[in-house]
């Protein structure tokens, strides 16, 4: 149970190492404000998507299932777009205009319906949904940490170290995919690392040196 | 005419859907490995998009947006007929539409251009979640101080489509070189990609001021 919880976070985290919904990933991670709005709103529906679908799944037919899905998932899209547009600054929204309907084709959303809610129960496909959404939103606010604070100088809005100039670069296209690929090759560089050590056990050959194996 | 020409060098270059408006990334990542398939993807992408574009147009116009003509004859005098029905349905019109363009596509290739339709094999029904085709109708609608017309709408597909397919293309030409090079272990594949699209995004920004 309480690994279903956890996977999302670093195991199987879905933006670092199973790099699904890339797209809101790189455009709303401008600042921490819009990363965090963009990652509740999608934690939402993923949780309500993956309980419904995971309530509904012995009703649905094999062969029409993914439409069902889409259906399923841009009902609960569009509720939220409406909680969204009456409860978040105006500022915020209009960041956020056109990536909210997106949620839809995120593929997350669908990926977890199809993968995990339409095969376990509503409990677990509850705590998978919590899980997979806490890892996208934190995904979310690392890579828009990184963006906001050497791009804009700012942490949530604020400014905190007056005499550093900011590189807009960073909060332009260019430094999201740059920011994108390295800490995607921080992970990776984990995972080797530890494939490496696996097996370096595994020849029951202990070796310290592993740690050298830099990028 | 000076009007369409601003949209096409907007959507195709400044704007491009992959390269600044991160649309569409999950097919540009992981299926602008080879120059050919590139092709084929972005072909087929363009073409959905095209259609997407004249048909959620329509459907917005007529049958969406507050006062269309539509819902004042199914619904004449109401409150629906006044506010319109986008706020409620147009995601899930537009998702259905074009899942269903998806699959006429697919049924077409498969009786008359078999060849193609192989060699594209999954990445036919994958166009429907890619979100550059949603994200491209929603923008057409979504322009508020100066509505795109019908003619707009479809051009700002097609070209949108383009642009995708230039970057695909681009890509792939850096991608076949990128694998006889001796890249480190952790950045070889996806990460290495990324960057290399960062920079290809940092060229297109010299596009930036350009058309609008």
């Amino acid at each position: 149970m309480r690994q279903e919880l956890t996977k999302g976070f670093l195991k199987r985290n879905p933006v670092f190492v199973l790099m699904v919904g890339l797209c809101p990933t790189l455009a709303t991670t401008t600042s921490m404000n819009n990363a965090l709005a963009m990652g509740v709103a999608a934690t939402a529906v993923l949780v309500c998507s993956n309980v419904f679908v995971s309530l509904v799944r012995n009703f649905i037919p094999k062969g029409v299932r993914i439409p069902c899905y889409i259906v399923i998932i841009a009902s609960f899209v569009t509720i939220v777009e409406m909680l969204m547009k009456y409860f978040l600054p105006l500022a915020v929204s209009e960041k956020l205009s056109i990536f909210i309907p997106l949620i839809v084709v995120n593929c997350i959303i669908l990926y977890r319906a199809e993968d995990f809610a339409s095969k376990n129960g509503v409990m677990v496909s509850l705590l998978d949904g919590i899980g997979m959404g806490g890892g996208f939103t934190g995904a979310l606010l690392l890579i828009a940490a990184i963006r906001e604070t050497t791009g804009n100088g700012t942490v949530f809005g604020l400014k905190f170290w007056p005499a550093y100039e900011p590189a807009a670069v960073m909060t332009l296209a260019p430094g999201a995919f740059i920011v994108m690929g390295l800490l995607l090759a921080l992970f990776k560089w984990r995972s080797l690392r530890k494939i490496r050590a696996a097996t370096l056990t595994a020849r029951a050959e202990p070796q310290v040196g592993t740690e050298e194996v830099t990028a | 005419m000076g009007n369409l020409f601003a949209i096409i060098i907007t959507i195709t270059f400044v704007n491009n859907v992959v390269l600044s408006q991160f649309l569409g990334l999950c097919p540009f990542v992981n299926s602008s490995d080879k120059t050919d398939k590139s092709f084929g993807m972005g072909m087929a992408v363009t073409f959905v998009m095209t259609m997407a574009s004249f048909v959620t147009y329509l459907l917005y116009t007529f049958l969406l947006k507050p006062d269309a003509k539509l819902l004042k004859v199914l619904f004449p005098d109401t409150e629906i007929a006044r506010n319109g029905l986008q706020d409620v349905l147009q995601t899930a019109t537009f998702i259905l539409v074009i899942a269903a363009l998806v699959q006429l596509v697919e049924i077409f290739m498969r009786k008359s251009l078999p060849g193609l339709y192989r060699s594209l094999g999954i990445f036919l029904p994958l166009i429907t979640t890619n979100c550059a085709v949603l994200g491209v109708a929603l923008l057409n609608t979504s322009y508020a101080s100066r509505p795109l017309s019908l003619v707009e709408a479809v051009v700002q597909g097609f070209f949108a489509g383009i642009g995708f397919t230039v970057a695909m293309l681009l890509m792939s030409g850096v991608r076949e070189r990128l694998d006889k090079l001796d890249v480190p272990e952790p950045l070889r594949g996806t990460p290495i990609t990324f960057i290399a699209t960062g920079l290809m995004a940092l060229a297109f920004l010299g596009f930036a001021g350009m058309g609008t």
